[in-house]
């Protein structure tokens, strides 16, 4: 461990340079910058997870080390970050629907019952 | 593309001496944010286009009568739309969380790091540094592609944390497309020159802005013979770049803190090869063609200039096209990324005295080893600014001419 310098407040040093408005309101800036982060933490906890049981079931008991020190071969690797790419698919799902959405424009609900009670 | 198309895990990479010691987690949010960029580029990048098609064009049609002129139009229509702002927001944080996770897991051990580093550098003649250089303002006025500090910036004096940082989250911005060292950009330059002249011994080669080397070193290998130098401004990444090098076994480069812009430190025709990757755009209007000049007055005649780059803006490239490619320039701190694309390199290297027939362009894709690193995502798919996949624009120095 390095002590001479705060590396977990320093990690998360500010690039320079202004950052762009992108949603245009700051609390929402504020919170997707957090929900992303927070996505992500519970993949990392998730990959932790299958990391633990594929260790106990290979060798019944394990350590923190072992842990750590854990590497998948490539099969498994992409078996992982398949499990990755499917959580990101329900994550995602309201952005996935509207990009179908604006592929395929829709009458309104309104408008199919009208039609289908006249 | 296929649901089991997914990136290789990223402890496929390869650990030499130097590279950080990267724990369990912070291996596991690198593999999240490969697949994440992947998702925003492939699954979701669909999105912008179609908001463009079907939202965005009619309405700059319906208020301007015509098609938009050029790509800032085309910017500003798109910046307007919730769908291409919620992207980016999106793309900006994967990007602030890459950086993040890279510090991290190198600031925790800077003490090891350097120490490592000290111990590979010690008595070689190898490493150069002058602190006498300057970083240059295009270099100072953001941190380039949000990374704090970015190449020069250091947490304490001495240390090797900016390069160790780059080295160790390459794999998640392109999702490993650059292989097992990031070096595929190298080794493609290297398969392309010996196939191109089979039989050249170059002696010296320049490779200017190197960073931490990756992409000297398989030029290095290809021709051992030859005494490569390497040159950069940034201190943290020579330090890095060359400690990497001796912890490969690759002694024939000599990494050397200078600033491109004044090379007087090298005599006229002094070099065989003058090797740029992935560096002109992140210069400035006016002194990349002080670089390229300079470079053209180092180059031996009969000698090979190479840059490799993304590929240029053309009137061939569609508006929309050229529009995504500049997504970095806007969102990820890269100020002359969309100048330097709508540049034509083949008039500043005429004007440098590299005339247009002795000019070339190739297009040049990663060599990697395949069985693990799949190439990345091209056409639909393709995560703009960062694909594998660049365009060479070379000349070989015309015979006879003056330097
Ligand atoms: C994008 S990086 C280049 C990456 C590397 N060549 C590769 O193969 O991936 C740009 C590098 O150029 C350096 N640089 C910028 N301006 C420079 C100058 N005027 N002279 C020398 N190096 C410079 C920066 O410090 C940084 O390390």
């Amino acid at each position: 461990m390095t002590d001479a310098i705060d590396w977990i407040s320093r990690s998360g040093a500010k690039p320079k340079g202004r950052r762009p408005d992108f949603l245009g309101n700051t609390n929402e800036e504020r919170m997707l910058s957090m929900l992303m982060a927070l996505v992500a933490e519970v993949s990392v906890v998730r990959e932790r997870l299958d990391t633990v049981e594929r260790l106990l079931e290979a060798k019944g008991t394990i350590s923190r080390a072992d842990i750590e020190g854990y590497a998948p071969d490539l099969e498994t690797g992409k078996e992982r970050n398949r499990i990755i790419r499917e959580y990101l698919a329900r994550i995602m799902r309201p952005l996935q629907h509207e990009l179908e959405a604006t592929a395929n424009p829709e009458p309104t609900i309104d408008e199919v019952v009208d039609e289908l009670t006249h | 593309m296929s649901a089991n198309d997914v990136p290789p895990p990223y402890t496929a990479v390869t650990r030499h001496d130097l590279f950080p010691e990267v724990k369990h987690d912070e291996a596991a949010r690198f593999n999240f944010l490969a697949n994440l960029n992947r998702y925003l580029a492939g699954d979701l990048g669909a999105g912008n286009k179609l908001a463009y098609e079907k939202r965005v064009l009619p309405a700059f049609r319906a208020e301007h009568g015509r098609e938009p002129a050029d790509r800032h139009e085309v910017r500003a229509a798109m910046n307007q739309d919730t769908w291409h702002r919620f992207w980016s927001a999106m793309k900006r944080n994967s990007m602030e969380m890459r950086q993040q996770n890279g510090r991290a897991a190198v600031l925790r051990q800077l003490d090891e790091l350097d120490a490592r580093a000290r111990a590979l550098n010690a008595g070689a003649n190898t490493l150069q540094l002058d602190p006498s250089v300057q970083v240059p303002r295009y270099q100072t006025a953001v941190d380039i592609h949000c990374m704090p500090g970015s190449y020069y910036g250091e947490e304490r004096e001495g240390d090797v944390s900016a390069g160790a940082n780059y080295d160790s989250g390459l794999f998640a911005t392109t999702g490993g497309a650059l292989g097992a060292l990031n070096d595929g950009g190298g080794q493609a330059v290297a398969a392309w020159s010996k196939s191109a002249r089979p039989g050249w011994k170059p002696t010296r080669i320049l490779d200017i802005g190197c960073t931490i080397g990756h992409n000297a070193v398989p030029l290095a290998q290809a021709y051992p013979d030859a005494e490569v130098v390497a040159i950069d401004v940034a201190a943290p990444a020579l330090r890095y770049g060359h400690a990497r090098a001796q912890s490969l076994g690759v002694k024939n480069i000599i990494f050397r803190q200078a600033d491109a812009e004044d090379l007087s430190e090298f005599a006229d025709a002094s070099f065989d090869w003058v090797q740029t990757t992935m560096f002109l755009h992140e210069l400035s209007a006016s002194s990349l063609p002080r670089i390229i000049q300079e470079a053209s007055r180092v180059l031996k005649p009969g000698g090979l200039m190479l840059h490799i780059e993304q590929p240029e803006y053309t009137d061939a490239m569609p508006l929309f096209e050229q529009f995504m490619r500049d997504w970095d320039a806007y969102n990820n701190n890269e100020p002359f990324w969309s100048a330097m694309h709508g540049l034509d390199m083949a008039d500043v290297m005429a004007s440098a005295g590299l005339p247009r027939d002795s000019q070339f362009t190739v297009g040049v894709k990663a060599v990697v080893d395949e069985t693990i690193f799949p190439p990345a995502p091209s056409g639909d798919q393709e995560d703009y600014g960062r694909a594998a996949i660049w365009n060479a624009y070379g000349a070989w120095k015309p015979e006879g001419a003056a330097a």
